[in-house]
């Protein structure tokens, strides 16, 4: 079965290996990710300002262009991508007048937007449509013996009108852990922000805040994180190495987007060219549990 | 400390703006601190969201305008999801930040960020710091 999806930038450049984990493990599950076509940025943050629609304009082009593709829904990989468009696409969709504005400064579209496509992320697709226990029957190589910490972040669960799970103590990361056979263990910072775009910023902000949630799973017995979201991905693998010199009690831990451990539990096996997207490389580890 | 407020100052033009821009009532806040309590970047604060709201009851919008805290919040939302009285204090924060960025100040230039290689940094984090700071 096909499933229309928006990459977004980030998985087309440093998250490759997110895209592609995606793709292959989606496939065992005998569902084909199919790449909508003359996708744009989604805008990347949702615009907070009630009078500015121009910055909505971004995320409501690709939704156009998924309407004038016949399609009906989006599925989404990045939680930021994830975020904005859903955001966007309530924040028109309920107020008609900001609907039409907004298309009429799209005009050369030829085409007006409706309002009717739906957005859903991966995570809650695999949950709803396929069932974890679906998934459960398909894994060839069972994470057992790996402790995971699942970080949320913030977009999957903030604001609570579009969280894919309770948003304040949801689990549906955790069931998709127990689901391949692996353990995943809670810690306090799952919620948390990983410090977002302050790593250009101000880096020390985003520092602190990496060794807060790493050493709050490393704490809770965690072996690896695993996220949903290039920006977290990102800043809690790549700052590791300013958190190092920072904090001498600090231990490096791997962090995977959840595709690739599907992949590997899927028999997807694991892709060497994954390792380079990584700082710290996930293969020691999962080469000692016997998983590659 | 002694503050001094004159009735003219409460609700004045700058508050309304700040209303308009953020959709929220600033005076529904009744100053519980669930908003500072939940924030995880507070300690990098000169002052707190809670302290932010109340000052800008009492219409000292310009010393929230220049405060350090507003550049530090980078809208995770933890604080509105826990406003129990429904504030969305994210979109406070936002509307604080635009109001200088519209007045030009603290745009960040891209040139001034030191990246000189960008192959290695995700465009996710570069987009979303210049669609922050930039307004």
């Amino acid at each position: 079965m096909k499933l229309p999806y928006y990459p977004g930038c980030t998985l087309k450049a440093n998250a490759r290996h997110f895209e592609k984990s995606a793709i292959q493990a989606m496939e065992k599950l005998d569902f084909q990710l199919v790449e909508m076509k003359d996708w744009v940025c989604c805008g990347t943050v949702f615009s907070m300002t009630s009078d500015d629609l121009m910055l909505q304009l971004a995320s409501v082009r690709n939704l156009l262009r998924a309407e004038k593709q016949n399609l009906k829904e989006l599925i989404v990989l990045c939680s930021m991508c994830y975020n904005t468009l859903k955001r966007a696409n309530d924040f028109i969709v309920k107020d008609k007048g900001n609907l039409e504005k907004v298309n009429n400064f799209m005009y050369k579209e030829n085409l007006t937007y409706s309002g009717k496509i739906e957005i859903y992320h991966l995570l809650s697709i695999l949950k709803d449509r396929i069932g974890f226990s679906v998934i459960a029957e398909k894994v060839k190589k069972k994470l057992s013996a790996l402790k995971i910490g699942a970080y949320y972040g913030c977009l999957l669960v903030r604001p609570e009108e579009l969280a894919i799970d309770n948003f304040e103590d949801p689990s549906i990361f955790e069931d998709l852990i127990s689901t391949l056979g692996g353990e995943s263990l809670d810690f306090a910072y799952k919620l948390e922000c990983c410090g977002a775009y302050q790593t250009v910023t101000k880096k020390d902000v985003s520092v602190k805040r990496v060794y807060e949630i790493l050493n709050s799973a490393r704490e809770s017995g965690c072996e690896a994180i695993v996220t949903s979201c290039p920006l977290c991905a990102y800043n809690l693998d790549f700052l590791q190495k300013d958190v190092e010199e920072e904090y001498l009690d600090f231990n490096r831990i791997p962090v995977f987007y959840f595709t690739e451990l599907m992949a590997v539990a899927l028999g997807c096996g694991w892709d060497k060219n994954w390792s380079s997207l990584h700082f710290t490389d996930p293969e020691p580890l999962l080469r000692e549990k016997g998983l590659i | 400390m002694y503050i001094r407020i004159k009735a003219a100052d409460i609700n004045n033009t700058q508050v309304k703006k700040i209303e308009e821009l953020s959709g929220q009532n600033i005076f529904d806040c009744y100053q519980c601190g669930n908003c500072s309590s939940g924030c995880p970047v507070v300690d990098y604060m000169d002052i707190s969201p809670n302290q932010a709201m109340r000052l800008a009851q009492y219409g000292r919008i310009e010393e929230v305008l220049s405060s350090e805290m507003i550049w530090i919040c980078s809208t995770c939302l933890q604080c509105s999801s826990r406003c129990p009285k429904g504030i969305d204090v994210a979109k406070v924060m936002e509307a604080f930040r635009t109001i200088n960025l519209r007045n030009g100040i603290g745009v960040v230039n891209p040139k001034q960020l030191g990246i000189t290689e960008t192959k290695d940094i995700p465009p996710i984090l570069l987009i979303c710091a210049m669609r922050k700071m930039t307004g």
